[in-house]
């Protein structure tokens, strides 16, 4: 028998009405609807990298809900660095270092010392608001961001061109980083080494394979995904640096990666979810559209996500050995 | 005799030394970090203790500081003891600040014996309403709590802050800024000299904590829910009733610190006033691990650090958020008990494990 209920629960039902729902809105609102998709790149490209760093550390068993320290970290260093150097590469390049550097902490807190994880997360998250508060100085500016670049013929394609093909390189990266991610994690001997050392580290461990490299491999590479994240808000999207100006992007980005239920794929795509309902708020706040409270249309991508999460994703399942310290015998 | 007395005193210095041994490391690196930025460390932690110890007056501003804090800290740790990460106190405690300023200026014509109390009570239940529907959509849709936490707490920033803007705005004329009237007299909860009588019901609360965890079949369940569902759910308990209560509880104590925050402190509601006092209940549960008692003397520490932080501003021109560094230093050293041992050169350096966050997704 046809299951219909099956057909709605599945994901592959939802991305084609979003697909059908994308197509009849670009033949009414050409303009509108390739604005508010652009924005919904750029808008998801911190949550997902975000999420790409916490789910390679969790996928290990290591929790990191330090990211949006992590993140902050590598904001305020990559933005100092464009301030003294002038140069954006070295200044993505200092703050993804940041951003591993933090890892490596975390790393040591949580393989090393054996602290509790939520702990650790937390440390570097009051730590790296501590720091850049205190370092912060009024008036720094910078001779400018990461532009966009169009990769030629690509970009005349309808739709797709002006969308996927025009834009800063940290936006090109996460997509390439989403595959990559992917790839390595579910098609590569490393790959499997790190879900299992997230599942069961004794069996693991009795295998030969050293547990506390792995996971201190994991999440100084998440941590430098991370920075990557950071580097993105200052020397992309924004252009300078504010105290708090990650403003809760780590926790989103936390609660996409469980959305995504700790796949990089499915991540991307709660990171894309997310990134629509911000653009569209933006949209429906200053275009005019509706006269109701900014308030309610603000609290929209908060509200669509625990819709979304109650009545269709259900039930997540973490590693099992997460938020775990690992003793040898 | 003398011998017992010195076992005593060994004893009770093991019990405090870490906390001790974690504020005095975390103090020195902060005075090296002060160094190097230029500015004068003992200037500026003269200035902090003048500011929240110094005299009767300060010492009561420490305990203002430290009250709401005491009530976030205990809807963190309660809810950790059950597995649950309740990220969302911040949402719940604004909730139950605006409840309580509600009543607070529409009730009229009570005594003030009844005034407070009722408006603590709406407070509390508007929290841990709020609370409870993390809980439900975790037991019964398994939408995790983390998620659910996160994004309810933007959605009561929203609310709130277009209530305040909107139906109940102040309506003085003159006032153009988004907040609630001032509460009646009745509903202002006093200080009994530079005491704050919901710093006294901050420790109240915590004994009812301690005592439900300890002493009761609820808190048993709670713990056992928290340490294993499975078994639990084996031995007859009800795991989704447990995890909906707990949250209630827990939402609960953090509506109950909005309140109490609104009563006694701010005398309204005012969005920005309540910034992160829910999300600083996270620090002071893992800070104090998660035992009432613990919480409390983390509260206090780090009330004092906030009650401070405006004098060592002021007269040591030192920025506040050296105080946030200095704290993550003191949690890590608490936490890194392991680190300290060793430090200290303790034989035993074995310290016991302590892991919060197995019911991440349980």
């Amino acid at each position: 028998m046809f299951q219909w209920k099956k057909v709605f629960k599945s994901v592959w039902f939802f991305i084609f009405l979003i697909f059908l729902l994308i197509l009849w809105s670009y033949f009414h609102y050409p303009v509108v609807t390739v604005a508010v998709l652009a924005s919904a790149l750029r808008q998801s490209t911190p949550l997902a990298l975000g999420a790409l760093c916490g789910l390679i550390g969790e996928r290990s068993g290591v929790i990191n809900i330090g990211m949006e320290g992590q993140m902050l970290l590598s904001a305020f260093l990559g933005f100092l660095v464009s301030v003294w150097t002038g140069n954006l590469l070295f200044a993505v390049l200092a703050g993804v270092m940041t951003g591993a550097l933090t890892g490596l902490l975390l790393a040591f807190m949580s393989v090393t010392l054996r602290i509790d994880q939520i702990i650790g997360g937390t440390v570097i998250n009051i730590l790296a608001f501590g720091l850049t508060g205190y370092f912060y100085q009024v008036g720094l500016s910078t001779k400018g961001k990461l532009q966009p670049i169009s990769l030629g013929p690509l970009q005349d394609i309808p739709l797709l061109g002006p969308v996927l093909f025009n834009n800063p390189p940290i936006t090109y990266l996460t997509l390439l980083l989403v595959l990559v991610m992917h790839y390595l994690l579910f098609y590569t001997r490393w790959g499997l080494r790190t879900r299992a050392v997230g599942e069961h580290p004794r069996a693991v461990d009795t295998l030969g394979i050293n547990v506390f490299f792995m996971r201190y491999a994991n999440v100084v590479l998440g941590g430098a995904i991370a920075g990557l994240a950071g580097a993105f808000l200052t020397l992309e999207a924004v252009g300078s640096f504010e105290r708090g100006m990650t403003n809760g992007r780590g926790f989103v980005a936390l609660a996409v990666m469980i959305f995504g239920k700790w796949t990089p794929i499915g991540s991307w795509g709660a990171a894309l979810l997310f990134g629509f309902a911000i653009s569209l708020q933006t949209q429906l706040q200053f275009g005019g559209l509706i006269t109701i409270p900014h308030q309610f249309i603000g609290m929209l991508p908060y509200l669509l996500t625990v819709i979304v999460l109650a009545g269709f994703v259900g039930r997540a399942r973490p590693p099992a050995s997460i938020g775990m310290p690992y003793t040898k015998e | 005799m003398l011998n017992k007395k010195k076992n005593k005193l060994l004893h009770f210095w093991r019990t405090v030394d870490v906390p001790v041994v974690a504020v005095l490391f975390s103090a020195v690196i902060g005075a090296v970090l002060l160094r190097i930025s230029g500015a004068d460390p003992l200037d500026a932690y003269r200035a902090l203790f003048q500011g929240s110890l110094g005299n009767i007056s300060a010492f009561g501003r420490t305990l203002q500081k430290a009250t709401p804090l005491i009530f976030s800290g205990l809807a963190v740790a309660f809810a950790f003891k059950a597995g649950l990460f309740n990220i969302g106190t911040q949402g719940q405690l604004l909730f139950g600040a605006l409840a309580a300023a509600m009543v607070g200026f529409t009730v009229q014509g009570v005594p003030a014996w009844l005034h407070i109390p009722l408006a603590l009570l709406i407070g509390a239940l508007a929290g841990g309403l709020y609370g409870m529907i993390q809980g439900a959509l975790k037991a019964y849709t398994g939408a995790h709590e983390v998620i659910t936490g996160i994004m309810l707490n933007y959605v009561a920033i929203n609310l709130t802050d277009y209530l305040t803007n909107g139906p109940l705005k102040d309506t003085t004329p003159g006032n153009i800024i988004a907040r609630t009237p001032l509460i009646l007299e009745t509903s202002q909860l006093p200080s009994i000299g530079a005491f704050p009588l919901g710093f006294g019901l901050a420790l109240l609360v915590a004994l009812v904590v301690w005592w439900l965890l300890q002493q009761t079949t609820i808190g048993f369940e709670i713990c056992t829910v928290g340490n294993n569902p499975h078994a639990a759910s084996y031995a007859g308990m009800n795991v989704n009733y447990t995890l909906v209560g707990t949250m209630l509880f827990s939402g609960m104590l953090a509506g109950l610190g909005g309140a109490v925050e609104t009563l006694g402190v701010v005398h309204r509601y005012q969005p920005g006033f309540n910034v992160g006092l829910g999300f600083e209940g996270i620090t002071i549960a893992l800070l104090g691990k998660t035992h009432p008692v613990g919480v409390i003397l983390a509260s206090i520490l780090v009330g004092a650090m906030k009650a401070g932080a405006s004098q060592m501003q002021f007269s040591a021109g030192v920025d506040k958020a050296i105080i946030d560094v200095i704290l993550a230093l003191i949690l890590f050293f608490v936490a890194a008990d392991v680190l300290i041992r060793k430090i200290l050169r303790y034989r035993d350096t074995k310290g016991e494990d302590v892991i919060l966050s197995t019911g991440w997704g349980k």
